[in-house]
């Protein structure tokens, strides 16, 4: 039921994509976002197409996957392409009552959509090729300067990957204690607002009473194995550039620099 | 015949598959086929991961199977019409760690909760509740207490009471004995017995110990791997020892010794599963020799 839910959609594969180190993949999908906004021009689609196409081929994530995202943001797809495409003048194409499709209005409507399905795509792909544990590692790092300004780096990236620790397993202590109730004849569904809300008592008074022993007992554990907090932490997996990471920022760099050229170009 | 076939809960080449469609697809059982009557008791075996709890959800319509059928009293439970609710009370399934499950602020009101959704009058659910809790013997004087103030083994037999509340006819428990001393372990062992013996709820032992299961059961249904890998008298599955070794269960202590005294030229009877039954054929091989 519930573990359909999937927060952190890490796609487990053996990709040259997995490998690269986290800060790379973060580093490169923004200056792939970035890149997204520059470009007006269906040459600029293209050679963003072939970008993302051949990062795609190499994650050996199956697109299914990846086209998930989507589905995700159709809601919004569906009105930025209606507004675009009903509110931009220019040369009306067809009329229909009072709505007037102009060709200025589809090529906005196409060329947005795209950007969004574009962009949603890559960041697909980042998540889907990085697990949520080195996300944070690679945004403690990333985010590591602004200690200078007293942020508390290190802290917020330890409570972000107890988050995401945490979350799979309440899923699954959800469904386990929802099942439970349902041999007991509890109903989830059906009945009036009230009557749902009535029924979730059996569920979430279970659900914190376990949250709270969890919390309880790795907060021992965590205190039994010295933990103060701090910087000066060392990692058991610390992240280490590789030839790949810049071979991948030196093919993102030269994808970014070929599409300001051309852009400038067919000006 | 048709009578005794009305009366049963039967798997018909059940296949189940967890996460479809996921990079994390996994199955968790393969063709599983089997028939429990009412009145019998079951223990079900097999290693952590071997499917056992999958299938006990699939008994009382928890999971939908992705291939096969369930049958209750003859009738197909993921059919149309089908009640799946009062499936769900004539067949209990206890969970394991049960004593999670508990949320009221009292423990009554906690064993009354499965009555009431089965629509029983606040009378009668407490009548139910009372009767429950006295079978699986927690004393009246912690009736008004918070469920979350008992000793562990309490509160799993409240929350135990809290399933046989709704009055199954099948009792199924999903390892009633996770993390018990030695003694909570027994004393919930003897009051399952002693509910099957004297109410006649056919009951269905989850766990991975052959010794828990071997002393109660007149039938074993074992596990590996998401197959049925026997499904017969104790004596019988016992008998395949090397084999259930191999599928990762040790049979019961006894079966060892007595087979290794047997290989040593003792006449010993190597079917007997219970302590007691092996002591006796042990000093009447013992007579004989001397
Ligand atoms: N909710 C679930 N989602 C995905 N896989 C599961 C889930 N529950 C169990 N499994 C997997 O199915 C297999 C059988 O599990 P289970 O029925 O719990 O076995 P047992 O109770 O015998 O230990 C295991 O490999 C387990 O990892
Ligand atoms: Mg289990």
């Amino acid at each position: 039921m519930i573990r359909d839910i999937t927060i952190g959609q890490y796609y487990p594969a053996e990709s040259v994509l997995h490998r690269l180190d986290p800060r790379t993949k973060i580093l490169c999908t923004l200056l792939y976002i970035i890149s997204l906004f520059l470009f007006q021009e269906w040459t600029g689609y293209l050679i963003a197409t072939v970008f993302l196409c051949t990062a795609i081929l190499l994650s050996k994530v199956p697109v299914t996957f990846i086209f998930r995202g989507v589905k995700a943001i159709m809601v919004l797809l569906v009105i930025t392409v209606v507004f675009n495409l009903f509110l931009i003048p220019g040369e009306p194409v067809v009329r229909i009552w009072k709505l007037t499709i102009t060709d200025q209005g589809i090529r906005t409507a196409v060329f947005t959509a795209f950007r969004l399905i574009y962009l949603i795509f890559g960041s697909s792909l980042m998540t889907l090729t990085t697990t949520p544990n080195q996300l944070t590692d690679g945004l403690e790092r990333l985010l590591g300067p602004l200690r200078v300004f007293r942020v508390p780096v290190s802290e917020l990236a330890m409570m972000m990957s107890i988050a995401l620790r945490f979350i799979p397993i309440l899923l699954e202590e959800t469904d386990k204690i929802m099942k439970a109730q349902t041999a007991r004849g509890a109903d989830f569904e059906s009945g009036n607002m009230i009557k749902k809300a009535k029924s979730l008592v059996p569920l979430l008074v279970p659900l914190f009473v376990s949250a709270f022993r969890r919390a309880a007992d790795l907060a021992m554990a965590m205190e039994a194995r010295c933990y103060r907090g701090g910087s000066g932490r060392t990692k058991m997996k610390p992240l280490a550039y590789g030839r790949r990471d810049a071979f991948a920022y030196l093919i993102t760099v030269a994808y970014l620099l070929l599409l300001i050229g051309v852009m400038r170009f067919t000006k | 015949m048709e009578n005794q076939y009305k009366m049963s809960l039967k798997l018909e080449q059940i296949n189940y598959i967890y996460g479809t469609h996921t990079a994390y697809e996994m199955q968790a059982l393969t063709d599983i086929s089997l028939e429990i009557h009412k009145g019998e008791f079951i223990g079900v075996i097999g290693h952590t991961g071997s499917g056992k709890s999958t299938l006990m959800q699939l008994l009382n319509g928890l999971e939908k199977p992705s291939s096969g059928r369930v049958l209750f009293e003859g009738k197909d439970i993921w059919a149309e019409d089908f009640d799946r609710k009062m499936l769900r009370s004539k067949v209990g399934l206890v969970f394991q760690y049960p004593e999670h499950q508990l949320f009221e602020t009292d423990v009554l009101s906690d064993v009354c909760f499965g009555p009431r959704n089965l629509g029983c009058s606040l009378e009668e659910a407490r009548e139910r509740a009372k009767k429950a809790l006295a079978m699986t013997g927690i004393d009246e004087k912690y009736f008004a207490d918070s469920p979350f103030d008992l000793s562990g083994g309490q509160k799993r037999r409240v929350a135990i009471a809290g399933v046989l509340a709704m009055q199954p006819d099948y009792l199924i428990l999903d390892e009633p004995t996770a993390g018990l001393d030695p003694k909570g372990r027994d004393e919930i062992l003897e009051q399952i017995a002693k509910l099957h013996r004297e109410n006649g709820i056919a009951v269905l032992l989850v766990s991975h110990s052959m010794e828990d299961v071997a002393n109660y059961v007149d039938r074993i249904i074992a596990l590996n791997q998401g197959r049925l890998m026997y499904d017969d008298v104790p004596k019988a599955v016992f008998a395949h020892y090397r084999e259930l070794a191999e599928a990762g269960l040790a049979a019961p202590n006894v079966t060892h010794i007595l087979h290794s005294l047997r290989e040593r030229g003792f006449d010993v009877d190597t079917e007997a599963v219970t302590v007691e039954d092996a002591r006796d054929t042990i000093l009447k091989a013992m007579e004989k020799s001397v």
